[in-house]
């Protein structure tokens, strides 16, 4: 998969007509563009730079940015914990609440309660994430003055707390790009598990309703819930460019966005497959996840 | 069909009315400035106030929304037509073309979307035409899931076996007997993809990357709105209830067409 990611990236970027090769229109004289070229490897045929390349990346070498002359292992670097935060909060927050709201959906469903909680979440799923963000800091951070609207921390005032305060806002926003659909999952499926024999059965024996529905309605609702959730993480991680956009945060996604604006096309193509790869891990650990709640399952 | 889904028509019927109509009605132009009269509240000449550069503020939402509609509904045709054809040769062509295509859509899928469109558009120019084709590029995996199980599904239908062995050619086959099998469910992903395509857009014309000044499109109305948020909220306020209006409608409607056309999958 990240093989996959880094040969499409990689020679997208370096066919592509607005590609590398256009040093050959910028405005400069031959002696600086014979410079160029050789700076960028340009005077080799495009798979053996990628095969160069392939060999730098597994040694962590992703090259050099071209914007700043540092290496792109070390810009991603610096930009990755603040992403990884985000993503997290915003993955915690739509479990945390996406599970139980479902639930309570399928347990109310056709209920007034159902109806405008499905109502909010076609609603979450048609709202432009950025917009989200803009309204939500004219609400919270312009009107109410409760929570500060950009940037992951006060630079007076360092402390965990306030970097929590930074953290709501970005992570709710970030979080109604999958919320939506966890919500959808998890009633569909938890109405289908109550249609179960078993679930019949387990009442019937006379279980406690505690028991039946978290030892058996959850228990086997979550699992086609959980394989959802491996598939958003991508829409995740794609959300976090406009998230980060709109909150001034420092991450991967924001200088995602600094290197299309500056061509920077050895950190954009690095970028791309390191974000492509915690995606892959993610589903990975996903996956792994399924096998302990669903005993049926069981690696070969 | 349900009400919501008919609902959902009338509320497309009219914005489309509106992004047609509205620019022959309210003749100012959307990129006609007036720096002095900048964020100018409501008034008679202005119903919705004007922008930071003193543009009309329902001129520019009238043709913004013929924008984002003309871009997203062009979106979705490139991301059907993409769809169909990677779906219907691998589910069609079986073997290894099957395997390379199916694993490739599975690769899109993965692949966080939206670093792969900063990743193109750093490489093209842009424009309307790199925007169509890159949601396209970005969004025809769906499609050809679809189209791909169809194609498995009626491939060994009787009247398909029949049409065989009376001589009939593959892609005659496919154009003729398969394909249009998956006409029902293709007008639902199309529905959605419709509002899948116009979140899309006016998220890069935010960016920057989208629909590029001084044309107008609801994402890129929103672009510097954010900057004059303290100062003239409202200006934030408008384009993105329109976005938020048609999308919606847009995913209701397909929700209905899905019930109506797809009588397995009523709830």
């Amino acid at each position: 998969m990240i093989v996959f990611a880094s040969a499409l990236t990689f020679f997208f970027v370096n066919l592509a007509p607005g590609g590398p090769g256009s040093v050959m229109r910028f405005d400069v004289d031959a002696q600086q563009r014979e410079a160029l070229i050789k700076r960028m490897g340009l005077d080799r045929p495009v798979e053996q730079r990628y095969a160069e390349w392939v060999g730098g990346a597994v040694r962590g070498d992703l090259g050099t940015s071209l914007l700043t002359d540092e290496p792109v292992s070390q810009r991603v670097g610096e930009r990755l914990p603040n992403t990884l935060t985000l993503a997290g909060a915003a993955l915690v927050l739509s479990i945390a609440l996406g599970i139980p709201i479902g639930l309570i959906q399928a347990l109310r469903r056709g209920s007034p309660l159902d109806h405008i909680l499905s109502l909010l979440s076609a609603i979450g799923l048609s709202v432009p994430v950025f917009w989200l963000g803009i309204v939500l800091i004219l609400l919270f951070a312009v009107s109410l003055r409760v929570l500060p609207s950009a940037g992951v921390t006060a630079i007076a005032t360092d402390t965990p707390f306030d970097r929590l305060r930074h953290l709501v806002l970005p992570a709710v926003v970030l979080a109604s790009t999958v919320l939506p659909t966890v919500v959808r999952f998890m009633r569909s499926a938890a109405i289908e598990v109550l249609h179960e024999d078993y679930i019949r059965t387990a009442a019937a024996k006379g279980l406690a309703p505690r028991v039946v529905l978290l030892r058996h309605v959850l228990r086997n609702a979550l699992i086609p819930v959980v394989s959802a959730i491996g598939a958003l993480v991508p829409r995740l991680l794609g959300g976090t460019v406009v998230t980060e956009a709109v909150f001034s945060w420092p991450g991967l996604g924001r200088l995602a966005l600094e290197a299309a604006q500056g061509r920077d096309y050895p950190l954009i193509t690095g970028l791309t497959v390191v974000v492509a790869a915690i995606a892959v891990t993610t589903s990975l650990l996903v996956d792994l996840a399924y096998t302990r709640i669903d005993p049926r399952i069981r690696i070969a | 069909m349900t009400r919501l889904g008919y609902a959902a028509l009338a509320t497309l019927a009219a914005i489309a009315l509106l992004a047609v109509a509205g620019p022959l009605v309210w003749t100012i132009a959307p990129e006609a400035t007036n720096p002095a009269q900048g964020l100018l509240g409501p008034s008679a000449a202005h119903p919705l106030g004007t922008d930071e550069l003193g543009r009309d503020v329902l001129s520019r939402l009238l043709h913004g929304s013929r924008v984002t509609l003309v871009v997203g509904i062009a979106a979705m045709l490139a991301a059907l037509l993409l769809g169909v054809i990677v779906g219907a040769l691998a589910g069609f062509n079986g073997g290894w073309v099957d395997a390379l295509l199916m694993r490739f859509t599975d690769g899109m899928l993965a692949v966080p979307a939206f670093f792969f469109v900063l990743v193109v558009i750093t490489v093209l120019d842009k424009g309307i035409s790199t925007l169509v084709f890159v949601i396209g590029a970005l969004s025809w995996m769906p499609v050809a899931r679809v189209v791909y199980g169809e194609t498995l599904r009626w491939k060994t239908a009787e009247f398909v076996v029949a049409a065989t062995s009376l001589g009939v050619p593959g892609p005659r086959l496919l154009m003729r007997h398969i394909l249009p099998q998956a006409i029902p469910s293709l007008v639902v992903s199309a529905t959605l993809g419709v509002a899948f395509a116009i979140l899309t857009e006016s998220a890069l014309s935010y960016l920057g990357f989208g629909v590029q000044a001084p044309l107008p499109s609801l994402g890129n109305m929103l672009q510097r709105a954010q900057v004059y948020v303290f100062t003239a909220p409202a200006l934030a306020i408008y384009p993105g209830i329109a976005i938020t209006a048609v999308v919606l409608a847009f995913n209701f409607l397909g929700d209905g067409l899905r019930d109506a056309l797809d009588p397995r999958r009523r709830r």
